[in-house]
């Protein structure tokens, strides 16, 4: 403490140099701070992320065929399927044992619903002859292939052993090429034939209804944000109630109005039909169908776009267009070279935000869509809750979640997510 | 566009009337859909549309039938007690955890802290039925799926980024010296929070609060999965009642919950400008 001399380090009251000091409350402010994030932290894992994490994981996990056919898929391991010649006996033996082991336990019909989604019909003959294989005596009854093509003729089918063979693995892509209308064939990923394919068809869909909902939303937003961006503050902040109170509102409730709206017999075409335009006979369709879909969409978001407009157009100073006119540019040129530009990052954070909420959607489609203007969203809730293929609901949900986060990045990239604004 | 020059042509007459009505027939789009259904509600048939009494403002024509039929059937009764009793749990935990972690964020010298921000505000983004398949597997596993405290743990996650959302930007108008000077005259830090932040940030903890209780009291996709027949809740009676057999006491109930969003978004205005007056007046 003494020998302090001017070139040696600056140090602190409690004599410790001052840059030790300052790190080391630097690390406590630090870890303050994280004592007081950790127990959402903590919450969120747990209620959230391990959740989306573990049925992501359904997408890719196969462990049922290992698990209920252990002998059997160990000798089919030897086998090569592309020789077009049926397994020896061996297989056929191993695979009785598995059989009657999985019938007593009735652990056999859940690898037959498994095996099902890949080769539809062999459900059934595993189903069929699990209920005669219980009652054979494995020690003494074989030779089993005989048997066992007796039983039921598609024991004798190559394509069968072909799929056990396939799908035998601990993880498996399987859901994933189907959730892609693929499936592994003979020789790898191959594409369904014509009449499967339903997935592409349905991811499809929603992103070009995504993009048609996104698109309308900055066309009937852009002029609303435009007027509450540059009326007085009064007024301003009187028609603003117009743009919340719809978000504020339920979903449901906007979804009902719409339901309620557009029937056949509902407001909007007794109105029509009361002014003319349309035949009492013949009335429009607007429900049940992608138009539904569209229009109920485009109103429940459009206060997302909006928002993030407005906030940006009320940054952007009026006498950049009055120097654009006064320098001789036209009402249009003024507004498209000098005004839209400046626009443009309002735009980009309301069409990301709107596409990231409109390709999730659920309850909207699932009620005034019809089977036309369903979502691959509605896809997903079918294969988890009715289909009970859980694997591929976890596939096309990773697919969707995959399209979502890679948006949200982007978001928040050029928007950053702390500056979204709530009303 | 405040006024119209004195020196418009003709033409610019004209775009300025138009581009008014077509803000006016937006405006229209946007609340037209809310508004029709609140005389709706009072209809005396069971139709969804104006009957011609109505329309000609008959008293006959009217009626509160919907509004008994809500307040006398069970099963809408037990789903409006059943969302009561879980939109405000959901709501306390979500504001417990949130506003600490938001004071925690706020801090001048967060490790990680945009990676962090993006895992709080991802129940915002994921989409509700990713969120609602997992919770069902995870919450399954553990016990939690078809209890009361499951879903209110789900509801909690999915409120949990609007409360970031709104305290954080509070925050921002927070003058640190505040607590500096309370612990600077002896206050430990548990006292400085309630008695000086928490007195200062309560509005936007109120609004945060106001979001969360609203986005669990509107939520449905999430309680379809997580919860049983016991956690029927409003939006859930009104699903099933949307598609199956529609009934008109759906206009009732969805005029009744237009009422609470008003009452609630005038709340949050109140306590918008009241922060913002707050803030003006704060040196920073």
């Amino acid at each position: 403490m003494s020998d302090i001399t001017q070139s040696g380090p600056v140090l602190a009251a409690d004599g410790r140099p001052l840059k030790r000091s300052l790190a080391r409350a630097l690390r406590m402010q630090k870890l303050r701070a994280l004592l007081l994030i950790a127990p959402l932290l903590l919450f969120i894992l747990v209620t959230f992320i391990l959740p989306v994490a573990d049925m992501l994981f359904r997408s890719v996990e196969n462990r049922i065929v290992q698990d209920t056919l252990p002998r059997t898929v160990e000798v089919l391991a030897d086998w090569d399927p592309a020789s077009g010649q049926l397994p020896e006996e061996a297989a056929f033996a191993a695979l009785a044992a598995d059989l009657k082991e999985a019938a007593n336990v009735k652990t056999h019909t859940k690898v037959a619903k498994r095996l099902n989604y890949e080769n539809p019909g062999l459900s059934s003959v595993f189903r069929k002859s699990g209920r005669k294989v219980k009652n054979w005596d494995i020690a003494n009854d074989g030779p089993f292939r005989e048997k066992l093509i007796e039983l039921n003729d598609g024991w004798g089918d190559v394509e069968l052993w072909r799929t056990i063979k396939t799908y035998s693995g601990t993880f498996t892509s399987g859901y994933f090429l189907n959730a892609v209308d693929m499936r592994l064939g003979a020789e790898g990923p191959e594409v369904r034939p014509e009449n499967e394919r339903i997935y592409n068809t349905m991811l499809i869909r929603t992103m070009r209804m995504s993009l048609i909902i996104t698109f309308s939303c900055i066309m009937l937003g852009y002029p609303v944000a435009w007027i509450l961006a540059n009326l007085p503050t009064r007024q301003a902040n009187l028609l603003m109630i117009l743009v919340l109170l719809p978000f504020w509102t339920s979903l449901l409730v906007r979804t009902s109005a719409w339901k309620i709206l557009l029937q056949q017999q509902g407001v909007i075409n007794d109105t029509l039909v009361w002014i003319g335009l349309v035949d009492d006979a013949n009335r429009l369709v607007l429900i049940n169908n992608e138009l539904g879909t569209i229009i109920a969409m485009t109103h429940i978001l459009l206060p997302f776009m909006i928002l993030p407009m407005y906030s940006v157009m009320q940054t952007i100073n009026p006498s950049y267009l009055r120097a654009a006119k006064s320098l001789g540019a036209t009402d249009w040129t003024a507004f498209w070279r000098v005004y839209f530009p400046q626009t443009v990052p309002g735009i980009g954070a309301g069409s990301i935000l709107v596409f990231i909420l409109a390709v999730g959607y659920y309850i909207t489609p699932a009620l005034v869509g019809g089977t036309k203007g369903t979502f691959i969203s509605n896809l997903i809730a079918y294969h988890i809750s009715t289909s009970g293929n859980w694997g591929l609901g976890a596939a096309l949900g990773a697919i969707l979640l995959a399209v979502v986060l890679a948006l949200y990045w982007v978001y928040d990239k050029i928007v950053g997510i702390d500056n979204v604004k709530l009303g | 566009m405040s006024a119209l020059p004195p020196y418009a042509t003709t033409g610019q007459r004209a775009w300025y009337y138009s581009f008014r009505v077509i803000c006016g027939l937006v405006f229209f789009f946007l609340i037209a859909p809310i508004v029709v259904i609140i005389p709706l509600s009072f209809n005396a048939q069971d139709f969804f549309t104006f009957t011609p009494e109505m329309l000609r403002l008959d008293p006959e024509g009217y009626s509160l039938k919907h509004y008994r039929d809500f307040f006398s059937n069970d099963s809408w009764q037990s789903a409006m007690w059943n969302s009561l009793k879980i939109a405000p749990m959901a709501t306390i935990v979500s504001v417990t955890f949130g506003t600490l972690a938001a004071i925690g964020l706020s801090q001048p010298h967060v490790p990680f802290r945009r990676a962090i921000m993006a895992i709080l505000i991802s129940p915002m983004i994921v989409p509700l039925i990713i969120s609602a398949a997992g919770m069902y597997f995870f919450y399954s596993r553990i016990g939690l799926q078809g209890t009361y405290v499951g879903v209110v743990l789900a509801h909690a996650a999915l409120g949990i980024p609007f409360v970031i959302i709104t305290v954080t930007a509070t925050l921002v108008g927070f003058d640190r010296s505040l607590t500096r000077a309370a612990a600077n005259m002896g206050a430990d830090p548990v006292t400085t929070f309630f008695r000086v932040q928490m007195p200062l940030i309560l509005p936007g903890v109120i609004s945060g609060g106001l979001f969360a209780f609203i986005t669990s009291f509107d939520e449905v996709v999430v309680v379809l999965f997580v919860g049983s027949a016991g956690q029927k809740t409003l939006p859930w009676q009104m699903f099933i009642g949307l598609r199956e057999q529609i009934s008109p006491t759906i206009l009732a109930v969805a005029t009744l919950l237009v009422a609470i969003s008003i009452m609630l978004l005038a709340t949050v205005e109140m306590l918008r400008r009241r922060s913002e007056r707050l803030r003006g007046m704060s040196p920073s």
